[in-house]
């Protein structure tokens, strides 16, 4: 009974990641795969061979230390714009009227359902110089020449805002929504300014909302692909993309593994809290 | 209990200000697919011809059927693999490797996809040099990727289901003498097809729109929808991108709003008719 969905994760899952960190001590070749064995057996001799080049190379080049920081920095970020956007609306949707919450819910997950590349396209649009947004501010009179956002890293950040907001909301909004608002009462009722009631009730119970909606953010942002190619300038440095061009355009598999390894390596923590947070969740349901 | 209520100007100012960012931009993108101009940005007048050039775009339309084909054929398997583990998650969950097969349920919800792509590719790689299959990247390895992504999902909607059902039901059946495969079946399998329904739909739509894994698992010839859309908006605008993206975006938008109404009236359904079991009880 367990067995059949077990194997198949650890087939399909885990599996596949022991294969990476294996190729990413084997070097590149041409041929048929592009990568040389890492074992070898000559005269009933058996050699393993790893070669750590590619990590060394990766820790002494200046340009991958930098798109590691960069990757880190932009997706921190993110994050943090998803929260301060996404906290005030989930905290308004879940003290809305009980009949309008759950129209306000599918508003914010119907973007998750239409296609995610569409909706970094739509941005395009707005972003170019001579996009929507400049055309509007222009006309406004608010600035004379157009902003650069298209191609930029401000591109990125909004792009990744727009796409990640509704991860963001929906953990916010289950804990807020659970809450019991005669805490906030009695807070008032002890003479609580509304401010000083949120800080020190409202927020500390909607911790784990804050932190489950910024790791299902954080996360997959640091390995972003889709929007720093579309949206993102040249200079737009995101190890997703530094591995993917290792991989697509050098057709160097070994330091495509490598880049992932150590993509795996600083994602190890953030993945840890997750997975701790999804098993409390589950035990709360029980 | 008035001072409970958040200020009204304030919460409309949030929720608009919140709503207009996520809607705005698919507003714009809709309007300006009927732009007669080829520059997307700059209106010119009323027009359908992009949704016409849709018609003769072969490229696109045979991409879009193969990735209608995969979807079904992913949403299905996602289905079936998926709600397996969520019974598994949530009733068999005493065994030792629980954590581990916990985490590997969990994890593929965040792990960023180019990690997924790259090593379920060199999986296959491998397999191929070890076993002699599969032979090449095709529809079969996007399929495999696919599943993949949607397992984690409908694993957990599933689990979610099933915890929140009442076991005696089940029991009652038990004690009838039905085998616990039957009860399975009859019992179980309808009581929590609604989240069947959503966990299909859900992997419908992210099978269709993936592009990142589908890009290292796919072959020559196997070209999906994305992969097409990708290749051309990375050279800027394109007008006839803007058509293909409001057929879409009103297909899925119909899709989950009469799906969301009418689990809603399903779910007030069953309500009212445990109020009434209970009464009679």
């Amino acid at each position: 009974m367990i067995g059949v969905p077990f194997l198949f994760l650890f087939v399909f899952f885990l599996l596949p990641f022991l294969l990476v960190v294996g190729i990413s001590f084997s070097q590149q070749q041409l041929g048929i795969p592009p990568y040389t064995p890492l074992t070898k057996m000559e005269d009933d001799v058996f050699t393993l061979v790893l070669n750590i080049g590619h990590y060394k190379f990766m820790l002494g080049d200046d340009l991958y230390f930098a798109t590691y920081i960069s990757s880190v920095k932009m997706a921190f970020v993110s994050t943090v714009l998803c929260l301060l956007i996404g906290y005030p609306m989930a905290y308004y949707i879940a003290r809305a009227s009980e009949s309008a919450r759950d129209t306000l819910m599918m508003m914010v997950m119907l973007p998750f359902w239409t296609s995610y590349l569409i909706r970094v396209y739509a941005w395009i649009g707005i972003l170019k110089n001579d996009g929507f947004l400049n055309q509007f501010l222009m006309w406004l009179g608010v600035i004379d020449t157009p902003l650069r956002l298209y191609h930029t890293n401000w591109g990125v950040y909004i792009g990744m805002v727009f796409s990640y907001l509704p991860f963001m909301i929906m953990p916010l909004y289950s804990h807020l929504v659970k809450m019991d608002l005669r805490l906030l009462e009695a807070a008032y009722d002890l003479g609580a300014r509304p401010w000083k009631a949120f800080v020190q009730v409202t927020l500390p119970l909607s911790k784990n909302g804050i932190i489950a909606g910024s790791l299902l953010v954080f996360i997959p942002a640091v390995g972003e692909y889709v929007i720093p190619e579309l949206l993102g300038g040249s200079d737009t440095l995101m190890i997703g993309r530094v591995m993917w061009d290792e991989f697509f355009n050098n057709m160097d598999w070994p330091m495509a593994a490598t880049v992932t390894c150590a993509m795996v390596l600083l994602l190890l923590v953030p993945m840890a809290m997750f997975q701790h947070y999804q098993a409390k969740v589950m035990e709360e349901v029980k | 209990m008035s001072t409970l209520k958040p200020s009204k100007p304030l919460s409309y100012a949030v929720l608009g200000f919140g709503y207009s960012f996520l809607y705005l931009p698919i507003l714009l993108l809709i309007i300006y697919s009927f732009n007669e101009s080829k520059l997307v940005t700059v209106w010119s007048g009323f027009s359908t011809k992009w949704y016409w050039a849709l018609l003769e775009d072969d490229e696109l339309i045979t991409a879009a059927l193969l990735s209608i084909k995969i979807a079904l054929m992913t949403a299905t398997a996602s289905v079936v693999v998926g709600t397996w583990a969520g019974f598994v998650m949530a009733r068999l969950n005493r065994f030792r490797l629980f954590p581990l097969f916990a985490g590997m349920i969990n994890a593929p919800l965040v792990i960023p996809e180019v990690i997924q792509g790259i090593s379920l590719l060199l999986l296959f790689v491998a397999m191929e040099q070890t076993l002699g299959w599969p032979e090449g990247r095709g529809v079969f390895t996007i399929w495999i990727g696919h599943v993949m992504l949607c397992v984690s999902y409908v694993a957990i909607i599933v689990q979610s289901r099933v915890r929140e059902l009442n076991r005696s039901l089940e029991e009652a059946a038990m004690d009838l003498g039905a085998r616990p495969l039957k009860v399975f079946c009859v019992i179980t399998l309808p009581l929590i097809s609604q989240a069947l329904v959503s966990g299909w739909l859900l992997s419908f739509t992210l099978s269709l729109d993936d592009l990142v894994l589908t890009a290292f698992l796919s072959g020559p010839g196997s070209t999906t929808l994305p992969m097409v859309v990708f290749s051309r908006v990375r050279l800027g605008l394109n007008p006839e991108m803007n058509a293909l993206a409001t057929l879409f975006i009103l297909v899925v938008s119909v899709g989950v709003v009469a799906g969301n109404l009418y689990m809603r009236s399903m779910q007030r359904k069953r309500e009212r008719e445990m109020q009434l079991a209970f009464k009679a009880a």
